[in-house]
């Protein structure tokens, strides 16, 4: 597999604030990447660090094997950026904002421009300031993907968007990888669409990966089961593996990692019985272990 | 092709297509020597990333539901009569899992339901001789 990202050990704080600690990341072609965690968590700022608009303090940062901060004009020109703020010249028009973006871009295919225009339905003649905050983000995004950039971050492109308008960014991310076998990287607090569109899922937490690799292996490694003992129990009975449970007196439902056999150990200890298992869902895994972190100490 | 993904149901997505795409074919919805959609295509339709839709046709390949032709597309093969019975039977199973399951949670045995399952029958035979088929 090519290597298109490889961020390697990446430490970065803010003053005293810590936003990434050892963070590595690597990403290959024809895969799409999937970054969740709560606010703050770091994504955004892991994102930046592959467009070289931070420096790393420690650890290394590659895009195509080159260094954005070195060499920006050889990461830039094949790659695809929507921030989350849409960071848009407000005074240009919708036209200006493509002519502009293309003199950049070597590889503006203008057909493709003007096709996903038309059926976002933006008028190229309309200033960036009047536009909606979904017609915004359409704007950012025929920006982002009509060099048909072998990279395409989105950070948070659904973010505060009606179903249309992140129909259309998923859209937009399936022919990036579908036409042209290129890689997409996408943070997003919503799990369904990560779950959907993620071949990989990477999952930081205080500035830390919590949890990485392909989305079925993620997926497999957490299971949910329900339980049920002889006994009542009051409060959560104690389960090795286990991660976060819900319910009460003999009937539970408890995600947990590690082995299904060692899970059922445990719970025939406790003189119970698991009735039924399932993989867990992304947004399970998320919140158990968001749960989790809360908890002083805990165990990569 | 009339798919339906349910992310919160905790199986795969790419074998959630396989199971549906093989239910297709077991019900007679997609015949022999039909096409599947493109990769493309379905990856849209469906809001999941392409390499997932390659996923659940090559396992549908290896399990002899489709073959690719080169150049061209996906196709059904011939021999679904034998995957048929197989897959009828994995339905039906999935059924009696669920149906133990929920047993088990009321307090019935297997050897209680296989009762029940063949007093009902007999019930419905008493109701409405007429409508039994065959």
């Amino acid at each position: 597999m090519d290597k298109i990202v490889a961020v390697n050990d990446l430490s970065r704080s803010f003053g005293s604030k810590s936003a990434l600690d050892g963070v590595s990341f690597h990403a290959g072609a024809g895969q799409v990447y999937g970054l969740v965690g709560a606010n703050g968590a770091g994504k955004t700022t892991l994102l930046k660090h592959l467009l070289g608009l931070l420096r790393a303090q420690t650890g290394s940062v590659r895009v195509f094997g080159r260094d954005p901060v070195r060499d920006p004009v050889g990461v830039l020109g094949r790659v695809g950026y929507l921030s989350e703020e849409r960071e848009l010249p407000e005074w240009m028009r919708v036209g200006e904002l493509m002519a502009y973006t293309q003199a950049f871009h070597p590889t503006w295919d203008s057909s493709y421009a003007r096709e996903l225009l038309q059926t976002f339905g933006l008028d190229q003649a309309k200033k960036i300031k009047e536009l909606s905050k979904g017609m915004r983000a359409q704007a950012g995004l025929v920006a982002a993907v009509a060099h048909r950039p072998e990279l395409l971050i989105l950070d948070e492109p659904s973010s505060g968007l009606d179903a249309v308008v992140r129909r259309d960014i998923l859209d937009a991310i399936v022919r990036t990888v579908a036409d042209d076998g290129r890689t997409v990287i996408f943070s997003s607090h919503l799990l369904e669409e990560v779950e959907r569109m993620s071949d990989h899922v990477t999952m930081l937490h205080g500035g830390r990966v919590t949890l990485s690799g392909a989305l079925d292996d993620v997926r497999h490694g957490y299971q949910r089961s329900h339980v049920r003992f002889a006994e009542h129990f009051e409060q959560p009975p104690v389960l090795q593996t286990a991660l976060a449970m819900e319910g009460g007196g003999r009937s539970w439902s408890v995600i947990h990692s590690g082995s299904l056999e060692q899970f059922h150990h445990s719970v025939l200890a406790l003189g119970g019985e698991v009735v039924e298992s399932r993989d867990a869902t992304l947004e399970e895994i998320f919140l158990a272990r968001a749960g989790r972190g809360r908890q002083p100490v805990e165990a990569a | 092709m009339d798919i339906t993904i349910n992310v919160a149901d905790g199986v795969p997505i790419y074998r959630q297509i396989v199971n549906q795409v093989k239910y297709l074919v077991a019900s007679g919805l997609l015949r022999a020597g039909e096409e599947l959609p493109p990769i493309r295509t379905l990856a849209l339709q469906l809001k999941v990333t392409p390499n997932t839709i390659v996923k659940a046709y090559d396992e549908l390949e290896i399990s002899g539901v489709v073959h690719k032709r080169r150049g061209s597309g996906t196709f059904v093969s011939e021999g679904r009569q034998q995957l048929a019975i197989r897959e009828r039977r994995r339905i039906i199973e999935q059924r009696i899992d669920a149906l133990l399951a929920e047993g088990y949670q009321l307090n019935f045995s297997a050897d209680d339901i296989l009762r029940m399952v063949r007093d009902r029958k007999a019930a419905m035979d008493a109701a409405e001789p007429a409508d039994v088929e065959k």
